[in-house]
């Protein structure tokens, strides 16, 4: 996915390529993820990243800025991750009661 | 000036002898990019160094074609596994880059267009080991390549020879670059396969 003139027009993947390696280190799927670019400020979601490589490593750039937002590498013992990029990676979760509401059921 | 060296190969050596351990052979030159391509015109390319006390060298594209090139023929190394054997190379010895620069500094941080980093010994990219180069296999470097120039430092895994070079700071301790920071080794020797920190 390129988008001629675009920053990160040459990127040869989108932030799915990361779903293998980020699956390893989070119970959710951060591939719907949404990060924050610390350096223009703009909200977009993992999978839409301009990714580059796979090797020697996952790096993903903000389609706004191309600023690198996160990188990913996997080496034969550990994941290795950096997040520098971004100000916050607000990822979807299943749903909880709000703290301290206590059981809504229980007063009506 | 202008003379060929059999850039740090020393004696003829088997095909077999010439692949490190774990390395397979290519006649392909795969590409591999963090990032986009940058684009840099000669008239505004610059390449620096930048010594521990804050003393700055910089050198323009014609200052850089005005000294002295050397051709040299040697094998890469890249860490994803692939080596390729007898390529040829022309650009500037770091030696002569480096001849007046005063300092202390044991280690370099190379800095390139697009904001990549790589550290290595500062001593690694003496003694004929290390070349800013502009030309491969006979042409102008290509930008998926690393051109208008790169390092190359072909000694160590490939990652280490910077496309896209721009400057290079001279430190007094090691600072681990855009790779580094990530998992890869800080001196990266093919031979000793260190790919990774810890090997
Ligand atoms: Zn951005």
């Amino acid at each position: 996915m390129t988008i001629p003139g675009h920053p990160g027009a040459e990127a040869a993947y989108d932030g799915n390529l990361m779903a293998g390696p980020l699956s390893e280190l989070f119970a959710l799927d951060v591939t719907v993820a949404v990060v924050r670019c610390r350096g223009c400020g703009s909200s977009t979601e993992v999978a839409t990243l301009r990714v580059y490589g796979p090797d020697p490593g996952l790096v993903g750039r903000c389609p706004g800025c191309d600023d690198v937002l996160l990188r990913v590498v996997r080496t034969p013992d550990a994941v290795w991750l950096d997040l520098g990029g971004v100000t916050s990676l607000r990822v979807p979760a299943p749903r909880v009661a709000p703290a301290g509401d206590g059981d809504e059921s229980a007063r009506t | 000036m202008d003379f060929v060296t059999r850039g740090f190969q020393g004696r003829p050596r088997g095909r077999d002898e010439r692949l490190p351990p774990g390395q397979y052979l290519t006649g392909d030159f795969p590409v591999l990019s963090a990032g986009p391509t940058p684009g840099v015109d000669h008239d505004e390319w610059e390449l620096w160094v930048a010594t521990e006390d804050g003393t700055r060298h910089t050198w323009s594209w014609q200052e850089l074609m005005a000294l002295p090139a050397e051709t040299v023929t040697v094998d890469i190394h890249c860490v994803t596994s692939w080596s390729k054997l007898d390529t040829e190379w022309r650009g500037v010895s770091l030696d002569t880059l480096l001849a007046d620069v005063e300092t202390a500094a044991d280690f370099a941080l190379v800095h390139s267009y697009g904001g990549y980093t790589t550290n290595l010994p500062l001593e690694d990219l003496l003694d004929g080991q290390a070349w800013v180069a502009y030309a491969y296999d006979g042409d102008d470097l290509r930008p998926e390549h690393g051109g208008p120039a790169r390092l190359l430092v072909p000694h160590l895994y490939f990652w280490k020879s910077a496309k896209w070079v721009r400057g290079i700071e001279l430190m007094l301790e090691d600072s681990p670059g855009f790779w580094e920071q990530l998992g890869y080794h800080d001196y990266g020797d093919p031979w000793r396969e260190q790919r990774y920190q810890g090997d």
